[in-house]
């Protein structure tokens, strides 16, 4: 992770004359996808470079110790040993950029990746995830419980409320709070951009939530009907370009949910070399939250290094 | 990994993107299949005929011949027309769905092959393959599509109007789109095309001709020729050839223009201009970088319209051109065969230096050039994105089209100003409008004089919706019913198809007064007997003066002319107009046309009953009138009178129904193709039946919103000047109609060679519309002339049919993507 975004104070100056006009910014994404492609060696290179930003992630109701420890062994070995030699690529210290769960699971991946031996950080999703409808005293015990368990990294959700009734400082005080209830541990801050209503709205919120401090923002929780899309995606990376230029601070970015074919991944790379540069295609300012994505990137590096198409059955399961 | 490929390490930290090159195997073996030389494509087969000279294809990015064709000469022009010519008998006579069933079966024939088109037209062109893959070949296909429709349809939607004949296609653009937007519509409505393609890219063009002869098209039907530019003017003067499609630049369709005059050709001219941009600090700034970006790697400003003007208002110049110039670094310019390039090779190094000639002449003059000069190739025609700032609207780079990636940049500081800027300039392609204000929007892109206009966007074609210019960019429409217009004749009309004439058109009708009236009391005209006397006292002298800016005015000349009853009795005398008289009229005009234009339909067409209600009133006395100077029986001239009436009935009542339509395209969002008016049309009237002539003529005009000068019959302007009381007291606006009587061809002269009149229409004779066609070259004004035919203007088809409607309305279409709505 970079350095921490200490945030600014509130300037509504920043977002109050913003204007995003969808159908341009679809034609931007359409574009994104058509213009630029990577073959070949490259592919499998930048496929690798996905996989250190992947948050692996496993948020659901029946999760238990067991498949958490299957989750945590596979961000350590993300890709098979066999194929990573044969790309000279397994000294290379290639593991998924973190593992991401519910606060009340923190214990069993800090556990088991600890006996993994590895210092992969555990992120822990909190405030009421994933609608953020619960009393804001829960949401900051939340948080200060999961980073009490070894959360390195919070990824905070926000509370749309807020947004959909222009409440930008009420939205700037909470995160903020939120932000401090964190203490060391960096913040994602998710916005729930397919509850937020327009494009504009999302570009609002991703400045109040870099004002407040975010280290990260985040598009959704995968729970949303409408998750990680490229539109999206093109707002939010405009705001981090807009708050870099206004106060010199990076501030990265995780879409989330959606995402699964390694073609996905490669588009999502793409989009931030295209629209921040190459200092956003590392996973401290880059994050792709996905949990079915690495078994496809991994059958792809598969095809790669044999030339054959991989059965799932290949390849060791999350 | 192999020596010279970079390691998997290597990649991994620079994460650089790499080559993705297309293959071009299946264009090399289409190369190879026909030895690399390609003879024309005529009849349904090559022609190869001996002893041409050939010249090579060359991919302009490497250098790397491609192949031979041949350099047409003036017997290949022959055997081609020839070939067209047997072929449109039965190709004319098809039923509309056998040529439905043929163009349908061109588009799923180019469908199945368009990878082999796209990599062919990125070897020839150097247009990246991205580009030709995504964006060409979908419209080309398209287009094929939308015209089978077209022909499906023709006899019902199209009653009245006939194939031309033979259609002769120039472009000199680069471009297959280009070729496909001029072969479909004069396909579809039933004529046989002769193509020659530009010099610089004539593969495609084979291509195309060669598959469509296997999907069955009949021999003959689309013929191709490679040449020369100088071939363009054989095939335009050529006698078999009934129409002249042209894409090129101005100065070409200038010098057709003029070489056609009064050959009777249909000429529909598509030629340059530059894409005004205009961003307003309500707009999506980002979305409007991104726009400007594209529209700088699109096409590399090779074809017309990409070339860019971009005004921005001076409180967002700033915050935007930081935007753009972060975009335009990362633009990718090389090898077109690469699938992640935005930018290709220009056409050849000859491009090159004129481009850079151009922009270090703007550093000269102190302009400020941004240039993004990432990964250029090292060899071959590459040219960097370029912005120009810090410059003035007076400035070479900002007067004149140079073709290629380079942003000129003006800032303005009301909308006011940014419409006056945008409008400054004798040509009008297309516009963008880059705001988030819809009132403002809206306004803006009915104030742009463009043919297209896009909202929050640019580029965006489709074969639903005319695409064209307005000035000096020609006035053709490809795509949607309005682009079928030039492609089709009315099938009343005997066509007039006159040799070429020899005219001195330094002196044709140039001198006032050369040729006079006759003089009373000489060569058979009687003298006047000086006004009756009604009880010893004499009438009062009318005295008939001309009619501009809403007054009676005298001519600047003081001169009159007689006009003559049947028997040769001096009637009365009329204002012998001169060049200034017309002169003033048309500035008369030019005040009372924009505030005319926006009039409400309803309110155009109050005046226009209101002016019928007066001649109503006057029936009777205009009748009588009428009758004496024309000799005619007074029932005659009464009906005359009514018909009149029922003309300014009938334009009235179009005056709110032919404002538009939505055209069905692909965008989410509307596209609006609006029929605006031109702005101040010239009026040459004829002599038959001059009272109903002139209204007849008069009435579309002014119910579509232009403003007219009018010249009344020179024989018969009577009727006309009785009108103007009429028109007084009939709340028509100060300028809205104006009448300059005297000599016809002298006066038309200096309205055909008037630089700020938008459409001529002129019905005498034919070396009178053989001048109009040769003088409108100057400002490429519209023309509508008779060729010295009469037409029975109390027929309904002949003297009020849709003809006069397309003849005093332009398209301009509007393009306005929506959506805001996304997920909840």
């Amino acid at each position: 992770m970079s350095a921490r975004n200490p945030g600014t104070e509130l300037d509504l100056g920043w977002i109050s004359r913003v204007q995003v006009n969808q159908p341009a910014v679809i034609r931007h994404a359409e574009q994104i996808q058509t213009r630029r492609t990577v073959k070949k060696v490259w592919q499998a290179a930048w496929l690798l470079r996905a996989v250190t930003c992947i948050d692996l992630t496993t948020l659901s109701g029946d999760d238990t110790p067991s498949n958490i420890q299957r989750l945590c062994y596979k961000a350590k070995h993300p890709i098979r040993e066999d194929l990573l030699k044969a790309m000279d690529m397994h000294d290379k210290g290639i593991t998924t950029g973190a593992v991401c769960v519910y606060p009340a699971r923190v214990a069993d991946a800090v556990k088991a990746l600890k006996s993994a031996g590895c210092n992969i950080p555990v992120a822990s999703v909190a405030t009421g995830f994933p609608a953020a409808q619960t009393p804001l005293k829960t949401r900051l015990d939340e948080i200060k419980i999961a980073v009490e368990d070894g959360a390195r990294e919070i990824d905070v959700v926000i509370n749309r409320s807020l947004v959909l009734t222009g409440q930008w400082e009420g939205l700037y005080e909470e995160i903020r709070q939120f932000r401090e209830a964190c203490g060391d541990a960096h913040m994602k801050t998710i916005l729930g951009t397919g509850e937020l209503g327009s494009l504009t709205n999302v570009y609002k919120a991703s400045m109040i939530a870099m004002m407040a401090g975010s280290d990260f923002i985040k598009t959704s929780t995968g729970k949303e009907a409408v998750n990680a899309t490229l539109p999206v995606g093109i707002v939010m990376v405009r705001a981090i370009r807009d708050f870099y230029w206004k106060t010199g601070k990076k501030i990265g970015f995780k879409p989330a949910g959606g995402i699964r074919s390694a073609k996905d991944a490669l588009t999502w790379l793409v989009l931030m070399k295209e629209e921040l540069g190459d200092e956003w295609l590392k996973p401290d300012l880059f994050r792709l939250g996905a949990s079915t994505l690495l078994s496809d990137i991994e059958r792809q590096v598969y095809h790669h290094v044999t030339g054959r198409y991989a059965a799932y059955h290949d390849l060791p399961m999350a | 990994m192999a020596g010279g490929c970079p390691s998997m390490w290597g990649i991994y930290s620079a994460m650089e993107y790499g080559p993705a090159p297309e293959g071009a195997g299946s264009a090399q073996a289409w190369l190879e299949a026909h030895g690399r030389r390609f003879g024309h494509f005529v009849d349904g087969k090559w022609l190869k005929p001996e002893g041409r000279e050939t010249a090579s294809s060359i991919n302009p990015a490497t250098g790397e011949p491609l192949g031979d064709t041949l350099q047409g000469e003036p017997e290949d022009v022959e055997a081609a027309i020839q070939a067209a010519t047997k072929a449109f008998k039965s190709w004319s006579r098809l039923p509309c769905h056998a040529r439905a069933r043929h163009l349908y079966n061109m588009a799923r024939t180019i469908q199945k092959h368009q990878h082999l088109f796209a990599i062919l037209e990125s070897l020839d062109t150097g247009k990246p393959i991205g580009e030709a893959r995504d964006h060409d070949l979908p419209l080309v296909i398209r287009h094929f599509y939308h015209h089978a429709g077209w022909a499906q349809v023709m006899a019902t939607e199209m009653g009245g109007w006939e194939p031309l004949g033979v259609v002769a296609g120039v472009v000199t653009w680069s471009s297959l789109m280009l070729l496909a937007w001029k072969i479909c519509p004069a396909l579809a409505m039933g004529n046989t095309v002769v193509l020659l393609p530009p010099t610089h890219a004539r593969l495609s063009a084979l291509l195309l001709a060669e598959l469509g002869a296997q999907a069955g098209l009949p021999p003959g039907v689309l013929n191709v020729l490679t040449g020369e530019g100088a071939l363009a003017e054989l095939l335009a003067i050529h006698p078999g050839v009934d129409g002249l499609t042209v894409a090129s630049s101005v100065e070409v369709g200038r010098s057709l223009r003029r070489a056609t005059a009064g050959m009777g050709v249909r000429l529909s001219l598509q030629l340059g201009g530059e894409t005004v941009i205009v961003v307003f600090d309500s707009a999506d700034l980002d979305g409007a970088a991104v726009g400007l970006s594209d529209t700088m790697s699109c096409q590399r400003g090779q074809v017309p319209g990409a070339r860019a003007l971009l005004l921005v208002q001076e409180a967002v110049a700033e915050v935007l051109l930081k935007r753009v110039k972060t975009r335009l670094g990362k633009l990718r310019i090389g090898d077109p065969l690469d699938k992640a390039m935005d930018g290709g090779a220009l056409a050849d190094e000859a491009q090159r230096l004129a481009i850079e000639t151009y922009v270090e002449e703007a550093r000269a003059e102190g302009a400020e050039v941004f240039q993004a000069w990432t990964a250029l190739p090292a060899h071959g025609p590459f040219y960097p994105p370029t912005l120009i700032t810090g410059v003035a609207s007076s400035s070479r780079c900002v007067r004149e089209q140079v073709l290629g990636p380079v942003l000129v940049v003006l800032p303005f500081r009301t909308a006011k100003e940014a419409v006056a800027l945008g409008n400054n300039r004798p040509s009008g392609l297309a516009a963008s409008v880059w705001t988030e204000n819809l009132p403002l929007a809206m306004e803006v892109a009915q104030s742009l004089q463009a043919g297209t206009v896009w909202i929050n966007g640019q580029n965006l074609f489709d074969a639903a919706a005319g695409g064209g210019g307005s000035k000096e960019s020609g006035n053709s429409r490809d795509g949607g019913k309005e682009g079928l217009y030039e492609y089709i004749r009315l099938s009343w009309q005997s066509w007039p198809r006159p040799g070429p004439t020899e005219l001195d058109y330094k002196t044709f009708a140039a001198a006032y007064g050369a040729d006079p009236p006759p003089i009373p009391g000489h060569s058979g005209v009687a003298c006047p007997t000086g006004p009756e006397l009604e009880e010893n006292m004499p009438r009062v002298d009318r005295t008939y003066k001309m009619y501009y800016g809403g007054s009676q005015k005298r001519p600047v000349g003081m001169a009159s002319r007689p006009i003559l009853d049947p028997a040769g009795k001096v009637l009365a005398y009329v204002a012998d107009g001169s060049a200034k008289d017309i002169r003033n009229a048309v500035e008369a005009a030019h005040k009372a046309a924009p505030g005319w234009g926006k009039r409400a339909a309803h309110a155009r067409a109050q005046v226009l009953y209101y002016v019928a209600e007066n001649l109503e009133l006057r029936r009777e006395e205009v009748a009588s009138r009428l009758g004496v100077l024309m000799g005619t029986p007074l029932e005659e001239a009464r009906q005359e009178v009514d018909l009149s009436l029922e003309r300014l009935f009938h334009w009235a009542a179009y005056c709110d129904k032919s404002g538009g339509a939505v055209q069905e395209t692909p965008m989410h969002g509307t596209t609006l193709q609006l029929h605006q008016p031109l702005g101040v049309v010239g009026i040459a009237c004829p002599d038959e039946r001059p009272l109903l002539s002139f209204l007849s003529l008069l009435a579309p005009a002014v119910a579509r919103g232009n403003a007219v000068v009018m010249i009344p019959s020179p024989r018969y302007p009577l009727p006309a000047l009785d009108l103007c009381q009429i028109f007084d007291t009939s709340d028509i606006p100060g300028g809205v109609v104006n009448l300059v009587t005297g000599n016809r061809d002298h006066l038309s002269r200096t309205l055909a060679q008037h630089q700020d009149i938008q459409a001529m229409w002129y019905f005498g004779s034919q070396q009178g519309s053989q001048f109009v066609e040769w003088a409108s070259a100057g400002n490429l004004k519209r023309t509508w002339v008779s060729h010295g035919a009469p037409r029975q203007w109390e027929n309904p088809t002949q003297g009020a049919g849709e003809e006069f409607l397309y003849q005093a309305t332009q398209c301009k279409t509007v393009w306005i993507p929506m959506g805001e709505i996304f997920a909840n």
